[in-house]
């Protein structure tokens, strides 16, 4: 079996992803999903999903696997916690090479790579990843009982987060960069009343400082430019998600926050080069909206590659 | 018990074996979380290629899992998964939170080489 030419390959392996991968697998193409991380992309995260049809409560974990078996059980292969290392979308047959050895060619491309946590990116950040900082507030909260933490963040998540670590720390201090908050008003009036927060409008984290683990921060008010030291336990970072496009830049038409632009079939500006789920620009990013966008994409590019068959046949 | 297709610890008694058996031995401890199924997936997708490592996962909350969380080399860690390399017994290497497969596989070629 030649195992590097596909009718289809999908780049990225969360729902829009999987679901791509089943529909097309089972419209009898050879379809392949490349991942850079692990199947079940963001979805993974999710330590409980409730409203998801069908489905009365399970966690993402297991959601992602069912997804992962189903498009294996039609002929999908997967190949995860790979490195794309050169992408060509040029011409009728596109190719994704995979660790700078393989490479996979395909008519049609569904890029489904999603989103990831942003990150501040300031000195000592890399340094103190799991020495302190942290982007779960779930998997490391309990770390930091009597501690005293800093959440970074405007948005809901952080306004959320931040209630729920005064479960463990001493004192949660929420430090955001504008004059007023992203959430929505009741998590605002949240944080706000309760005993243990203190917030900080305007200011930004620029240094991150310490030994074997997170001692200090360096804070910068963005309207004085002041800049101030806080001792420190623990940081946890929400400041929201941003699209794994980077790959894609110069390839394919991105806006300017580098989400992918589609027409109505999910297709790109180049022929053959579809996108689905929360690496495109859209409004509303769920599980469901992702598995909606694969099929729409899957079908389409289905569509495309019949299409090109009938062609070189007439 | 963690639902990963690894290996499990699950007692004080198989972290000793596994150590005892094993030259290069890869331990997760951790729970099914953001942070730690993406190791665990990891340590899946090249369980195949390293033949002479042992991959483990050991879960945080389980009575035993201090063989790995009270470690000096793992005193600073703040982030789950707590991963751990033991080469004859001894740590090589402990890392604290989410990793890459670039990150894991840097420290098994280092430490342990591929056979």
């Amino acid at each position: 079996m030649d195992n590097y030419n596909f009718d289809v390959i999908v780049i990225g392996g969360g729902p829009a992803g999987l679901t791509a991968g089943i529909y097309i697998s089972r419209a009898k193409m050879k379809t392949l999903i490349i991942n850079e991380g692990t199947a079940g992309g963001q979805m993974i995260l999710t330590h409980e999903i409730a409203n998801y049809p069908g489905v009365e409560s399970t966690s993402g974990y297991e959601l992602a696997n069912i997804m992962k078996n189903q498009a294996k059980s039609f002929g999908c292969i997967i190949r995860s916690n790979v490195r794309i290392t050169n992408l060509n979308f040029d011409g009728d047959i596109k190719t994704v090479e995979v660790n700078y050895k393989d490479i996979y060619s395909a008519p049609a491309i569904i890029l489904a790579t999603g989103g990831r946590s942003r990150s501040l990116g300031v000195p000592g950040e890399d340094d103190y990843k799991g020495k302190g900082i942290s982007y779960c507030a779930t998997c490391d909260g309990d770390f930091f009982q009597d501690k005293k933490i800093i959440v970074v963040g405007g948005g809901n998540s952080a306004l959320e987060e931040a209630v729920s670590l005064t479960k463990y720390a001493a004192s949660v201090t929420i430090i955001h960069q504008f004059d007023n908050f992203q959430a929505f008003p009741h998590a605002v009036e949240e944080a706000k009343k309760n005993p243990k927060i203190n917030i900080i409008m305007e200011s930004k984290i620029i240094e991150f400082l310490g030994e074997e683990s997170l001692k200090k921060v360096y804070i910068q008010n963005q309207r004085t430019y002041e800049i101030s030291e806080m001792n420190i336990d623990g940081v946890f970072i929400f400041i929201g998600y941003k699209p794994n496009t980077e790959m894609f830049k110069d390839k394919i038409e991105l806006n300017q926050w580098d989400e992918i632009i589609t027409k109505e079939n999910l297709e790109t500006n180049v022929p053959g080069v579809f996108a689905a789920g929360d690496s495109i620009k859209k409004r509303y990013r769920q599980i469901t909206t992702a598995v909606a966008d694969g099929t729409i994409a899957a079908l389409s590019a289905v569509e495309y590659v019949n299409n090109l068959k009938v062609l070189s046949q007439a | 018990m963690l639902r990963t297709n690894l290996k499990h610890i699950l007692s004080e008694k198989e972290f000793k074996e596994v150590l005892d058996q094993n030259e290069n031995v890869m331990i997760c401890c951790g729970r099914m979380g953001p942070m730690c199924i993406p190791v665990y997936g990891i340590m899946e997708e090249i369980e195949g290629e390293y033949k002479n490592v042992a991959f483990r996962d050991l879960e945080f909350d389980a009575p035993h899992s201090h063989v790995i969380t009270n470690l000096p080399e793992c005193s600073s860690f703040y982030g789950i998964p707590f991963t751990v390399y033991f080469k004859k017994g001894k740590v090589v290497k402990a890392t604290s939170s989410i990793q890459t497969m670039e990150q894991v596989t840097e420290i098994l070629n280092n430490n342990f080489g591929k056979e």
